[in-house]
């Protein structure tokens, strides 16, 4: 019994120093929110084009029964880092083949249409989100978000913030890689 | 006068906690779907300055997220209704109050655990400090031992 006593301020110690060694460990991420989403179905929305482009809007529909997963980015003109994020995006299509849709969050059409046309448009589909309330569906909570959805409509991966960087980028093409992998049984 | 200043300065410094970011085209006309709105606007933790709610965030999303409550509310839901529709599109995050779920039994009953293991500790040194009191008196056997010592001692004195 004393000896179990003599313990327990090590034992104390022991859990109290694990608690620290989880909370300061570098890469987690405190503000981290985790998303319901993933392993879901993609939730109800339906948006239409972007006024006075030659680009079809994006609905659910749009994402069940794709043959293979596709790359759901959600982007503003007024978003800074989406400008960077751009890039990556553009060449993920180009190099990789990637099928980018996108959400057009909170913007103004002829804003989006100048910084697609300044930029180059690499989506396959945009849905312009006027009010956000698509944005709401999708549980973001900021632009730019990044979400792979398998080919069946499952959403597999989100990435919240830019995928600018290598990290980031090898991140999201692990998750890529992964979700082609596992495509479906149906291709 | 001072006082009157200190007062002053006082209720100035307490001001900004009284002021929501409920803009005035958000209120609804009936004033008790409104109060209702406040009320579950205060449960809902915002996704972008995490730790205020949305009754007092200023972010864009905050905002989205009370005038759909508010849309709710006017759609008929109840405020248990609301509140699951906005969690089932972000998740128990978003709840002030996390639920009562086995993934947060350990958040809830830990410090109900913590309390009892203290209790228990300190009653197990508290009742071992009483009993390990020193005897004032010799038991019968002690006695005679020291008796026997004694008569020892004094036989081997010459």
């Amino acid at each position: 019994m004393t000896r179990i006593l003599a313990a327990l301020p090590i034992l104390v110690a022991l859990m109290v120093g694990g608690f620290f060694l989880w909370g300061l460990n570098p890469d987690r991420d405190p503000n981290e929110i985790p998303s319901v989403l993933i392993s879901q179905q993609v939730p109800e929305f339906d948006l239409a084009p972007v006024a006075g482009m030659n680009i079809p809007g994006l609905a659910r529909t749009d994402l069940t029964g794709n043959p293979g997963p596709v790359v759901v980015n959600v982007f503003a003109s007024w978003c800074v880092p989406c400008r960077a994020e751009h890039a990556v995006l553009t060449r993920m299509v180009e190099r990789d083949g990637v099928r980018l849709m996108g959400i057009n969050y909170k913007d103004k059409p002829e804003e989006a249409r100048a910084w697609l046309d300044d930029l180059g448009n690499p989506y396959e589909r945009i849905g312009s989100d006027l009010n956000g309330r698509a944005g709401i569906e999708w549980g973001i909570s900021g632009v730019p978000e990044t979400f792979i959805v398998s080919g069946a409509g499952t959403v597999l991966y989100r990435y919240v913030g830019p995928v600018v960087g290598p990290e980031a980028e090898a991140e999201f093409s692990t998750a890529l890689a992964e979700a082609r992998a596992t495509k479906a049984p149906r291709t | 006068m001072i006082r009157k200043t200190l007062f002053a300065t006082l209720i100035l410094f307490i001001l900004p906690f009284a002021v929501a970011a409920v803009e005035p085209d958000e209120i609804l006309d009936d004033p008790v779907l409104e109060a209702r709105a406040r009320d579950i606007s205060k449960d809902l933790r915002c996704v972008v300055c995490q730790n205020e709610n949305i009754d007092s965030s200023n972010a864009g999303v905050a905002r989205d997220l009370r005038l759909l409550v508010r849309e709710r509310l006017i759609a008929g839901d109840t405020n248990q209704q609301a509140l699951d529709f906005i969690q089932a599109r972000y998740g128990d995050f978003v709840l002030l109050k996390p639920p009562f779920k086995p993934s947060t039994y350990a958040l809830w009953l830990a410090p109900g655990v913590f309390l009892l293991f203290g209790i228990g500790v300190s009653i197990l040194i508290l009742s071992r400090a009483r009993t390990r009191r020193p005897n004032e008196a010799l038991s019968d056997s002690e006695e005679s031992a020291v008796a026997e010592l004694l008569a020892q001692e004094n036989r081997s004195d010459p």
